[in-house]
C-alpha cells in the first residue's frame, strides 16, 4: 500500500537504527505521550532494538484509558434508558466502570450499537425519530472535531433526538502536568501526529521552550517513530529544545484550521479528571451552553452514580511513565485483558495491554 | 329482479403462492411438503435424500469415521466472494478434511424467519448446490423448521459431514513436534474483511472478496506428497493467531514464526490498518495451516502451489522447544513479539 509500505521498510528502520546507535553516548528518558505510538513500538518490537541508553516512556496519550470511571457509569447508566439508542466506538465497549461495560449493559437489554463515525450515529437519529441516539464522544483533539461537527449536522437536519456525551481531553495540558511534576524523568517528547494534524504544533512551542525538552511531532509507522526517535536524540546530544516535526506527509505548524474552527464553535475549554492521573487545569472540552441541547450529560440527568476504582490497579503510575506496567504487582495475575482491573489493560492502545499482548514473553 | 348466476360464487382456497416464509412452512403439513418438493430436492436430489426417510441410510467401507458439525449465523447473508450457503457447504466439508478424511456426506438443518423471502431462500440454495458440487458431496438428509417473525436473523443453517480417513494418516492439534514447518496455503485475513466490511451501517468499501472454499482437493494434494502431516486446522474465527495457539498449547511445544512470510493481501492489509485490526485474528474459510516435518516441507509445498487454492502457500515459521505453549513472532524489524489468544471480537479502535 503506497504511502504505509515505505514507512514499514525493514530497510529503512535499520539505517535509522544505526544512526541512532551512532547519535546516542549516554543515557536518555523520552517519552511517546500518545497510545498509538505506544502500539506500534510494542507491537513491532523497536523498543527491543533500540540501544540500551535509550529508555522510552509511555504516557497518558490513550482515550479509552483517560476517560474517566464516572463518564463510563454516566453511560451505561444512559445507555440503559428504554428509549435511547446508544452509539460508541468499538473499544470503548470492553472499558470496566464502577460496576459495568457498555457491553454487559448490552447483554442486560440496553441498545447499544458500535459505530466507525459519528455521522452514522447522526444517521442513526434520522432513521429512528421516536428514539434518543446518545453518541459516546471520547478522544483528544484527533476525534473532538469529527464528533463536533456530526452535533452541527444534527443541528442543520433539525434533529432533535441527537446528542453527545462528551468526555474530550488535551494533549498538551497533560505534556504540561507531567514536566511541572516533581517526580519527572523525561527529557524529551514524541508529540502525537495526528493531534496535531489537527491542531499544528505551535501549543507545543512555549513547552519546549519553559521546560528546556525537545518535542518531535512524529508520525505513526515504525520508520515514523524511528524517525522522531533520532531527531529527539539528536537535539538532546546537541543540548537543544525546539519543536520539530518528523510527520510532514501529514502536519502543518498551524494545522487544520477547519477543524479548528468546529472545535472552537462547539466546545469550551474546562478543567477536568484523567482516570488515574486527577483534575488537570484547562485539559478538557466542554459542549457549549448554547448547544446544551445536544449535551446528553445535561438532557438525560443521571444522579446516582457512585464511582468505585480498583485499589490494586497502579495505572496512574502508568500513565505518568512513574511505573512500567509490568512493575505493577497485579499485572499478568490480577489483572488481564479478560479480567482487567483498569483501563490500560483494556484499550489496544493501553500500555500495559500493549505490554501484555506483545511482550509478555521476555518475561516468561 | 336481480339474476343471480351460481358461477360467480366461489369457495376462498388457501393461497399457495407465497413470496415469504409462513409460519405453516414448518408445520410439517402440506407446506412443509411443498417447500421441499419444490425448493430443497431440485437443488439437492439424490437417491438417498429423495427417499426422504427419517434418516439417511447410506454404505461405508470399514476404517475410520471423520465426523463434525457446525453452524452458520453469519450476517449479511450475502457478501462480496460468497454467501451463508457455500459457507455452510464449504464450512462443514474444511472441517472433516482438516483430518485427512475424505468427505462423503453432508446432512443440513435450516431454521427461518418468518416472513423470509423464498426468492432469498432459493438463491442461497442454488449457492448450496453450487459448492456440494464442486466439494463434491451429497446432501443425504435435512430438516427445516420455521420460527416467528423476530425470533432468529433471517436465515440459520446447520450443517454435519461425515468423511473417511486414510489408512496411515494421523492429523491431530496434539501432534506437533519441535523442527516442524508450518505452511499456510494463501493469503489471510480476506474473509472477514470481506464480512466486516460489507456489513450494514459500516460506510466503508473495499475490493476485499471473501476466500470460501472447499480444501478437500487441496488436502488430497497435500496427502500425495507426504501422509506424514502432524497437525491441520482450518484457522476460521479468531483466525491465524488462534488457531497456531490452539497447535501450541495442545502440543506442549512452542511456535515461531516470521512475519514477513505471512501472506497478506495488499488491500486487506489497508483495510485492516483504517480499522485498527490485526490480520492474525480475522476469519478466513478456503485457508488452511499445516505442520509437517521440515524434511517433507518443501515437497508438501510444492505440492500444494500446483492447486488452485494453495498457489500463493507459504512457509510462515516452526515448531520450537522454547516457551512451550507460546506463539512468538519475529517481527519484520528483528524484533521477537507475542502473538497472543485473543480475548474477545477484535474492536476497531478510536484513533
Amino acid at each position: 500500500m503506497k504511502f504505509v509500505d515505505e514507512y514499514r521498510d525493514p530497510a529503512l528502520a535499520g539505517g535509522l537504527l544505526e544512526e541512532i546507535r551512532q547519535t546516542v553516548t549516554r543515557p536518555w528518558v523520552i517519552m511517546e505521550i500518545c497510545g498509538g505510538h505506544t502500539h506500534a513500538i510494542m507491537k513491532n518490537g523497536l523498543d527491543q532494538l533500540l540501544p540500551a541508553q535509550v529508555e522510552l516512556v509511555h504516557g497518558p496519550g490513550c482515550p479509552v484509558c483517560v476517560t474517566p470511571v464516572e463518564t463510563i457509569d454516566r453511560a451505561v447508566a444512559i445507555a440503559a434508558r428504554p428509549e435511547v439508542i446508544f452509539a460508541s466506538f468499538g473499544d470503548m465497549l470492553r472499558v470496566p466502570g464502577s460496576v459495568s461495560s457498555l457491553f454487559m449493559a448490552k447483554s442486560a437489554g440496553a441498545d447499544v450499537r458500535m459505530v466507525y463515525s459519528p455521522l452514522e450515529a447522526v444517521a442513526l437519529a434520522r432513521q429512528n425519530p421516536e428514539r434518543e441516539v446518545v453518541f459516546l464522544a471520547v478522544g483528544f483533539e484527533t476525534t473532538a472535531p469529527g464528533n463536533g461537527m456530526a452535533l452541527l449536522a444534527a443541528r442543520r437536519e433539525g434533529l432533535t433526538n441527537f446528542s453527545l456525551l462528551a468526555s474530550h481531553v488535551l494533549v498538551p495540558p497533560a505534556i504540561r502536568a507531567l514536566l511541572s511534576s516533581p517526580g519527572n524523568r523525561v527529557q524529551g517528547y514524541l508529540a502525537p501526529g495526528h493531534v496535531c494534524t489537527v491542531m499544528g504544533w505551535r501549543e507545543y512551542e512555549p513547552l519546549a521552550e519553559q521546560f528546556r525538552v525537545p518535542i518531535v511531532v512524529t508520525g505513526f509507522e515504525p520508520v515514523d517513530i524511528l524517525a522522531g526517535l533520532l531527531m529527539v536524540l539528536r537535539q538532546l546530544e546537541a543540548g537543544r529544545y525546539v519543536v520539530e516535526n518528523q510527520y510532514g506527509r501529514s502536519v502543518s505548524r498551524e494545522g487544520n484550521l477547519a477543524a479548528q474552527r468546529v472545535l472552537a464553535e462547539v466546545f469550551e475549554v474546562r478543567d477536568r479528571p484523567w482516570r488515574g492521573i486527577g483534575v488537570l487545569p484547562a485539559s478538557g472540552l466542554v459542549i457549549r451552553e448554547h448547544l446544551a441541547a445536544y449535551d446528553a450529560e445535561r438532557k438525560f440527568a443521571v444522579t446516582t452514580i457512585k464511582v468505585q476504582e480498583s485499589t490494586k490497579c497502579k495505572s496512574g503510575s502508568v500513565l505518568q511513565g512513574m511505573l512500567k506496567p509490568d512493575g505493577c504487582p497485579a499485572f499478568g495475575r490480577e489483572c488481564t485483558p479478560e479480567h482487567p482491573l483498569g483501563a490500560t489493560m483494556v484499550s489496544g492502545e493501553g500500555a500495559c495491554a500493549a505490554y501484555y499482548t506483545y511482550q509478555r514473553i521476555s518475561h516468561a | 329482479m336481480h339474476n343471480v348466476n351460481p358461477e360467480d360464487f366461489s369457495c376462498p382456497l388457501p393461497i399457495m403462492e407465497y413470496e415469504t416464509i409462513q409460519l405453516a412452512h414448518g408445520s410439517g403439513g402440506r407446506l412443509s411438503a411443498e417447500l421441499v418438493s419444490r425448493f430443497f430436492l431440485p437443488r439437492f436430489g439424490n437417491e438417498t435424500l429423495n427417499r426422504l426417510e427419517d434418516q439417511a441410510v447410506v454404505d461405508f467401507s470399514s476404517g475410520r469415521l471423520a465426523l463434525t458439525t457446525d453452524s452458520f449465523v453469519v450476517d449479511p447473508l450475502f457478501f462480496p466472494g460468497g454467501d451463508i450457503g457455500d459457507l455452510a457447504i464449504n464450512g462443514t466439508v474444511n472441517d472433516v478434511c482438516m483430518s485427512g478424511a475424505t468427505p462423503l456426506y453432508l446432512a443440513a438443518a435450516f431454521i427461518l424467519e418468518e416472513g423470509l423471502p423464498l426468492a432469498t431462500l432459493h438463491r442461497v440454495l442454488l449457492s448450496m448446490e453450487k459448492a456440494a458440487r464442486a466439494a463434491g458431496v451429497q446432501i443425504v438428509t435435512g430438516d427445516t423448521k420455521v420460527v416467528n417473525r423476530g425470533c432468529c436473523d433471517k436465515l440459520f443453517i446447520t450443517t454435519t459431514g461425515v468423511g473417511r480417513v486414510p489408512e496411515g494418516v494421523n492429523i491431530s492439534a496434539a501432534n506437533l513436534r519441535p523442527g516442524d514447518r508450518l505452511i499456510v496455503s494463501g493469503t489471510i485475513a480476506d474473509h472477514g474483511m470481506a464480512i466486516l466490511t460489507s456489513r450494514e451501517g459500516l460506510s466503508f468499501h473495499s475490493r476485499v472478496t471473501s476466500d470460501t472454499a472447499s480444501l478437500n482437493g487441496l488436502v488430497e494434494a497435500m496427502l500425495l506428497a507426504t501422509s506424514d502431516v502432524h497437525a491441520m486446522r482450518d484457522p476460521t474465527r479468531g483466525g491465524l493467531a488462534t488457531t497456531l495457539n490452539e497447535f501450541a498449547a495442545a502440543s506442549r511445544i512452542g511456535i515461531l514464526l516470521d512475519e514477513a512470510a505471512i501472506p497478506v493481501r495488499p488491500e486487506v492489509r489497508g483495510a485492516c490498518s483504517v480499522l485498527g485490526i490485526d490480520p492474525l485474528y480475522v476469519a478466513n474459510e478456503g485457508k488452511l495451516v499445516a505442520a509437517v516435518p521440515a524434511a517433507v516441507a518443501a515437497k508438501v509445498l510444492a505440492g500444494m502451489r500446483r492447486h488452485p487454492l494453495g498457489r500463493e502457500a507459504a512457509i510462515i515459521g516452526e515448531v520450537v522447544a522454547e516457551n512451550p505453549g507460546m506463539v512468538a513472532m519475529r517481527t519484520a524489524f528483528g524484533a521477537t513479539r507475542i502473538v497472543d489468544m485473543p480475548v474477545g471480537e477484535q474492536l476497531p479502535r478510536i484513533c
